[in-house]
């Protein structure tokens, strides 16, 4: 053990801030510090607006759906009708397909899952501010973008499962998808890797003259990693026609935002010393997340550059299936989020536009109960991780490089022996 | 041409043929590279293709995996071998792993340029052989070349690899060849036949070694200055060995290597990294799986010591002919 030396009586002693949440288990969730802007009062720059107009954004919050679900202010996107009940039918959808697969992973039928609940607009919308060409470099939290680019339900459940169907041929953590032609680029578990390469495709579009930009998305607490940094580095350096959105949830398994440096300033205000364009967002409200996503694609698509997004929402579940948040924060905290449910608020705009209804809503959750009922049947013909996952000896040793050079092959038959000696 | 020139007309080669190709990283465009590997590209090809990067070594691979993705041809030159550790969990987790972690749906055709390796009085931080942390990596190609003419092959070879390539660079031998006998003067390439480069396009296909001198008594396995080390040290100490220049460690021309222990029957493993779990490791227990029947006496490493690379005491560290000099008799004693 190291001596304290000895302090010298007219100097203070010095403290270490350690920062804490405002409630822990047992205690009520307070949200109450938490500023929150009226709806539609942030103004909206033109696309073109130099990124130091953007800062004051940074520090407010761009809402357009206000308390009785109208849609105020200069950033209402003013959308079609038809595409706010496709995205509330995607956004329902993905909640029921997490509850689904939560309990499958509750029942043995798989090793792990992770909920987005209280957080699909935040890709949903996204997917469809996005043109289908545009390139996703997602966490793992964002399989709305999936759903919305229509990627199969099926699929996603065989990647679940690892079954004979899984097109990662079980090599991939659940959740852990991949989709080339839906541009949802490979989900790694090292968190933050994505978000230079995102900027590193970007870059690419622009040197080769294409039109498609590229998004990424990250937690609030993977930001402090040096790969934010280096990502957020080459976008303003140079230009990359990139969306860089932070998803700040506010939990990080068990740490909160604060651990990140969540105290200390926004996230989004992370932009202003690297003097690109950010703006903060109520990640609640599907029509402010297209509506911000629009303007950065528009303005990285004219070449104004890359905008930093703070997605400010809520993890109303645990971090995954492996965490219980009861342990380290107020159990309703969720449901006490002041910025309310994104389906809900979606749901009561279309009501309050006369294009929706309660019958409407029900019947559309039962179909879509309905669609992963089926979805899920299908895949778990398949087999499951627990029973009949995907077995193919020979493609342990495959896609390591483009050919099995002479040691994998050796290992492939030592492999391939192994099972044999076994009987099987 | 020297080993830059050669370098620097792969580069010219690919960026000329091929549009998806780009090279950038820490002052490789408007200045060329602190070695001068990438001179007068950017003026060449304009600054979208050859540019600066940020002093940012996991930016500089990172982004580099985003534009691989993309389709590019990306070039990624880290300034020094040494400073690739921040870069490290982008070439570990990421580039090995993307085609694997994909079941081959996308692929990383990449290569990272860094020069390496000790006997410049580059003092701890300028020296460092880190091949063997590569190596040791699933999804990785690593490349050393030991003179021009293979240097300019195997570049290009690793820009058209569709693969994630380690491509390091001896920085000793970056102007002439070097024997290790340091107090000689050094002789520039030119006097080298390997230094014979043509201008246009030609390969040294990846994972396969050369035999740099023909022997009967020992196997000496070396790469990138080593090469000549060996070749210079046998010369002077008269003895009948053969010189395999392995070029790729991984993937390893295990071929190559076997043939010779088992006529040979005796191996000696060179390299300047450290040596405890180094690529010789690796390659001593590869002899000792293989050839055991064929061995007259046990396979002996001669590398680096166990301790960061020295400043002033450079020539007591580096394992020149002083030290292989002596090993080879040893293994040549019974
Ligand atoms: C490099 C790295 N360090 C640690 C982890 C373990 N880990 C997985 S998720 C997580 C929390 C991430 O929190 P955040 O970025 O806020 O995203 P969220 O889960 O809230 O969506 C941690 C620490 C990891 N996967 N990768």
């Amino acid at each position: 053990m190291t001596s304290r030396p000895e302090r010298r009586s007219n100097r203070p002693a010095l403290s270490l801030h350690v920062p804490e949440p405002d409630a822990r288990p047992g205690e009520s969730p307070d949200f109450s510090a938490i500023p929150i802007p009226a709806a539609g009062s942030a103004p909206r720059p033109p696309v073109d607006a130099a990124a130091a107009d953007t800062h004051p954004l940074c520090y407010t919050l761009v809402r357009v759906l206000d308390q009785d679900g109208r849609a105020v202010g200069p950033w209402d996107p003013k959308l079609d009708p038809e595409l706010l009940r496709r995205m509330l039918k995607e956004m329902v959808t993905v909640r029921v397909f997490d509850e689904r697969m939560f309990r499958a992973q509750r029942q043995g039928k798989t090793s792990f899952y992770m909920k987005s609940l209280g957080e699909e607009a935040v890709a949903v919308a996204a997917a469809h501010a996005l043109e289908a060409e545009d390139m996703c470099f997602p966490t793992y939290r964002q399989q709305g973008l999936l759903v919305a680019r229509g990627y199969p339900l099926v699929a996603m459940m065989n990647q679940i499962y690892s079954n004979q169907g899984d097109p990662l041929k079980g090599r991939q953590l659940p959740i852990m998808y991949s989709d080339r032609a839906r541009g949802f680029f490979s989900i790694s578990g090292n968190l933050a890797t994505q978000y230079p390469q995102a900027v590193g495709w970007a870059m690419a579009s622009a040197i080769r003259g294409d039109s498609r930009i590229a998004a990424g998305w990250i937690g609030d607490g993977a930001t402090a990693e040096g790969d934010f940094h280096n990502a957020v580095t080459f976008a303003g350096v140079y230009c990359a026609p990139v969306i860089l959105n932070i998803v700040n949830n506010q939990w990080a398994i068990s740490s909160f935002s604060g651990i990140a440096g969540a105290e200390l300033t926004t996230f989004a205000a992370r932009a202003i010393g690297y003097g690109i364009a950010g703006l903060r967002v109520d990640g609640n409200d599907a029509l402010a997340v297209y509506a911000a996503t629009r303007w950065a694609a528009e303005r990285a698509r004219s070449n104004l550059g890359p905008t930093l997004i703070e997605l400010f929402t809520y993890r109303a579940e645990g971090h995954s299936t492996s965490d219980d948040p009861s342990g380290y924060r107020p159990k309703d905290a969720g449901a006490a989020w002041p910025l309310g449910d994104p389906i809900t608020r979606l749901k009561e705009h279309l009501v309050g536009l006369g294009e929706w209804d309660d019958e409407r809503h029900k019947a559309l959750e039962e179909e879509a109960q309905a669609a992963v009922r089926q979805a899920q049947k299908e895949a778990e013909a398949k087999g499951t991780l627990g029973n009949g996952h995907y077995d193919d000896i020979d493609t342990l040793f495959e896609d390591v490089f483009a050919d099995v050079p002479w040691h994998l092959a050796e290992q492939r038959e030592q492999a391939r022996a192994e099972r044999k000696a076994r009987g099987k | 041409m020297n080993m830059i020139e050669a370098l620097n007309s792969a580069h010219d080669v690919m960026l000329g043929r091929d549009e998806a190709v780009v090279a950038f990283g820490e002052d490789a465009g408007y200045f060329g590279g602190v070695f001068r590997v990438t001179a007068g590209l950017q003026k060449k090809y304009g600054k979208t293709r050859v540019f600066d990067a940020p002093i940012a070594e996991g930016g500089i691979v990172g982004t580099a995996i985003g534009m691989a993705l993309y389709g590019l041809k990306p070039v990624a030159e880290i300034q020094f071998a040494d400073y690739i550790f921040p870069g490290f969990d982008q070439i570990f987790s990421e580039a090995g792993r993307i085609r694997y972690r994909t079941a081959g749906e996308w692929s990383v055709p990449m290569v990272i340029r860094s020069p390496y390796g000790g006997g410049i009085f580059g003092g701890q931080t300028h020296s460092q052989s880190p091949e063997a942390f590569f190596a040791h990596m699933p999804g990785i190609k690593t490349v050393i070349p030991s003179n021009p003419y293979d240097a300019k092959g195997l570049l290009i070879a690793a820009i058209e690899d569709p693969d994630p390539v380690l491509f390091f660079e001896p920085k000793r031998i970056y102007n002439g060849p070097f024997d290790g006998y340091y107090d000689r003067p050094v002789t520039p390439w030119a006097r080298d036949p390997r230094a014979e480069v043509p201008e246009g396009h030609y390969t040294v296909p990846i994972g396969k070694a050369a035999v740099v001198r023909e022997g009967e008594a020992v196997t000496v396995l070396a790469y990138g200055t080593m090469v000549h080390v060996a070749l210079a040290t046998a010369a002077v100490e008269g003895i009948d060995a053969e010189v395999i220049d392995l070029r790729t460690i991984v993937p390893l021309d295990i071929g190559t290597i076997e043939q010779s222990v088992k006529k040979t029957g005796r191996c000696v493993v060179l390299h300047e990294a450290t040596r405890t779990a180094g690529f010789g490791a690796e390659l001593s227990a590869l002899v000792q799986e293989r050839c055991f029947y064929h061995l007259e006496a046990p396979v002996v490493r001669v590398t680096g010591y166990d301790t960061p690379y020295p400043h002033s005491m450079e020539w007591d560290y580096f394992p020149g002919p002083a030290r292989l000099g002596p090993a080879l008799k040893a293994v040549l004693k019974d």
